[in-house]
């Protein structure tokens, strides 16, 4: 009998992701999966839920928190992580500033983003971790759409993007030298399309951020941003209530709303599918300059 | 599952196809065109698409731009390695692996044909068959991609002439008559920059009646590309919950590499030789009547029996035959070591790691010409050939020929851990 041996792209995209997530836990001695709460790495949580079932994660995750998050995504951290049955470090931005060892940006458009790498390096050194699983796409930015799946980091943490090793069929080489780490990117391959069709596919529960709602927010330099307490409004900027949602949350100082109505996966997609700007065109942090992303990447960013 | 609107996704499935050219080829323009109809681009990409090319006084928007997002790249308006693009249709999602098409990165391509279905040899029609055209198709044929499809592009400036076109088409199949793996070749006429062919008929070239690139890509049959056949499946990881419910429970982790395996089904181990049956096929969303390439699954035997990570299971009836000789041919990767006869390496081969040695270099091959060359035997990087090699552990290995995952590995410096070469096992 003729039978099909075809999988959906999304079947496909998944057992990449579990493939990676798999090589990972085999080729290092402590990987760790960097969560942040946000939809991407929610997603990854799951795959790895998914590829080790019915075993519990055989890593920790890692969550490097700027202190200035929107409450919504921490509630929802701490239930998820508690459903998964991980442990859950916390490399803290602000301890990192009391320390001493980063100094915070001044004036009203200060963010804490890029004081992340110095957070994540350190959580890195203490935990002893060789490897850290992030939630990066290659579609999201152009200095990510040259990134391996396992990217090599030096001693200090930094990213050589001229000296990659190639990445050929399913064969993933992450040999290093003592005090090397590397990142590893599951997603590499997915859209931001891919992850919303999976959500929905997988019926996965996301912080309420990502649908539509009522919030007090003010427009700065074209950018939507939620009111909160680590944000100074500048003169002439004025609070109003907007029907709003988030397409990507990371720190609350940084991340853009767009006006929305959609509340639900399907009406998400929708808006996914006709959108005509990138989610990251809200992302404030990239907007510092061209090539604002692959100069924080060098210094060990995500 | 849903039957909203847009719940036609989840029939979509995933075609990986390679582009491989330069700047005059009209490559950019031509998955422009795909990208933009796609609308895989969006507004602020092409806003700052159109900033960057207007600073550096480009004369059309330069798509290199979105994805050689490098410092180094832009500023020296150069590629320096394989970029990977998205887009999709409502019947398939598209990875594209672009690219540059120059002798100096054959490395870069030989990487994104890896993992390719398909194929796009770019031909400019007032150029025709050039050495370029042979050396992309050769490494097309070498990574054993399947499909390819010659795209004559430019048309516009040959006046859409149909015997221009079949020209090309009848000097590219007398030299692709050698190229035994690529089985199925489409030639597709087209002006990527007026859009002819490409997403839209063309109604400049009413002489042709075949279908449009797009169209193609949409529709090219793949399922059969994998071998079904023979059951290969690497264990990568073994599963032991240690918990009360499931205190039993060996679960062996893996993406299968070729063939089919269902419950019930009598496998062997190895190199070991154990045999067993397939207790069941698991997963979080509950058991698995069968699992085929490229499925990740975690697979429980009947009997106990030790099996771990660099092991494959196999169907009893079906074994390769476990080899420390292996006669491959390879690219060599590294700018700064060369590879010569009786060099060590680490030898990575689907979950296994071994120790290797080159114990001969037999040719490099001339990719221009598809020439042998056996005077000059130092492999610099870029150099493809073939080689002899002694490994410290037997490899569980097939042809390439006949599986991909199982016919290939890398060879890795054992002083800088970097991967020096690719291998493809005779």
């Amino acid at each position: 009998m003729y039978q099909d041996y075809t999988i959906t792209h999304l079947k496909q995209l998944e057992s990449e992701a579990i493939y990676i997530l798999r090589e990972t836990a085999a080729q290092f001695e402590k990987p760790v999966l960097l969560f942040s709460g946000g939809k991407d790495s929610i997603v990854m949580a799951h795959l790895a839920k998914k590829a080790f079932w019915p075993a519990k994660l055989p890593f920790q995750l890692l969550h490097v928190d700027t202190g200035h998050n929107f409450p919504e995504t921490m509630e929802f951290r701490d239930k998820y992580v508690a459903e998964l049955g991980a442990e859950l470090i916390v490399g803290s931005v602000q301890k990192s500033i009391d320390e001493g060892k980063v100094v915070e940006e001044k004036g009203a458009r200060a963010s804490r983003n890029g004081l992340q790498t110095v957070a994540l390096l350190e959580a890195l050194e203490v935990g002893q971790y060789d490897a850290a699983l992030g939630g990066g796409r290659r579609d999201e930015e152009k200095a990510r759409a040259k990134e391996r799946f396992f990217s090599h980091r030096d001693a200090f943490g930094q990213w050589d993007p001229k000296n990659q090793r190639p990445e050929l069929w399913n064969i993933f080489n992450g040999r290093k030298q003592h005090g090397e780490h590397f990142r590893v990117f599951p997603l590499s391959n997915w859209t931001e399309m891919d992850i919303w069709q999976y959500i929905k596919a997988e019926e996965i529960e996301l912080p309420h951020l990502y649908f539509s709602h009522e919030r007090d927010c003010f427009v700065r330099d074209g950018v939507i941003m939620g009111v909160c307490d680590f944000i100074e409004l500048l003169p002439g900027e004025k609070v109003e209530k907007m029907i709003v949602r988030f397409r990507t949350i990371g720190d609350a100082t940084c991340t853009g709303a767009c006006l929305s109505t959609a509340d639900n996966l399907d009406d998400i997609i929708d808006e996914v599918a006709a959108a005509r700007q990138t989610e990251r065109g809200t992302r404030a942090d990239d907007k510092r300059s061209e090539t604002a992303m692959e100069d924080r990447k060098k210094q060990g960013y995500f | 599952m849903s039957e909203d609107n847009n719940s036609g996704y989840l029939d979509m499935d995933l075609l990986r196809f390679t582009t491989a050219g330069s700047v005059d080829d009209g490559k950019s323009t031509l998955i422009g065109r795909l990208l933009y109809d796609s609308k895989a681009i969006f507004e602020d990409q092409m806003e700052a698409m159109e900033l960057s090319s207007k600073a550096r006084g480009d004369e059309h928007v330069n798509l290199a731009l979105l994805t050689d997002g490098l410092r180094a790249e832009r500023e020296q308006g150069i590629t320096i390695d394989v970029a990977y693009r998205y887009f999709a249709t409502p019947k398939r999602k598209f990875i594209i692996a672009d690219t540059p098409g120059h002798i100096q990165y054959t490395r870069n391509m030989v990487t994104g044909a890896s993992t390719a279905n398909l194929a796009i040899v770019l031909i400019d029609a007032r150029k025709g068959v050039i050495e370029q055209t042979c050396r992309h198709s050769f490494i097309a044929n070498l990574l054993r991609i399947q499909h390819v499809v010659v795209c004559v592009n430019k048309m516009d400036l040959v006046d859409w002439d149909e015997g221009v076109f079949n020209k090309i088409v009848a000097d590219f199949k007398s030299f692709a008559s050698r190229l035994d793996n690529i089985v199925d070749v489409t030639f597709i006429p087209a002006s990527a920059l007026i859009g002819d062919n490409i997403v839209d008929k063309s109604e400049n070239m009413p002489w042709y009646q075949g279908p449009t690139l797009l169209y193609h890509l949409e529709t090219v049959y793949i399922g059969a590309d994998e071998n079904h056949v023979e059951a290969r499946f690497p264990v990568q990881w073994v599963i032991r919950p240690h918990s009360d419910q499931y205190h039993d429970f060996r679960g062996f982790a893996g993406r299968v590499a070729g063939g089919v395996f269902k419950p019930g089904d009598e496998v062997t181990v190895l190199p070991s030789g154990f045999t067993s049956k397939i207790k069941a096929i698991e997963s979080m969303d509950g058991p698995q009547q069968e699992v085929f390439a490229p499925m990740s699954a975690t697979i429980t035997l009947e009997d106990e029996i030790d099996m771990s990570r660099g092991d494959m299971l196999v169907k009893a009836n079906n074994r390769p035959e476990p080899t420390q000789d292996i006669d491959a041919m390879i690219c060599w990767f590294s700018s700064d070591k060369k590879l010569a006869g009786s060099g060590k390496y680490i030898l990575r081969h689907t979950t296994k790691e071994v120790k290797a040695i080159v114990t001969e270099v037999r040719y490099k091959m001339n990719i221009n010409t598809l020439h042998k060359v056996e005077d000059d035997l130092i492999f610099n990087l870029n150099d493809i050939g073939r080689i002899k090699i002694r490994t410290s552990a037997p490899l569980i290995a097939d042809s390439y020929k006949s599986n991909r995952i199982t016919g290939s590995f890398v060879l890795i410096d054992e002083l800088t851990n970097a991967t020096v070469a690719a291998g493809m096992i005779i």
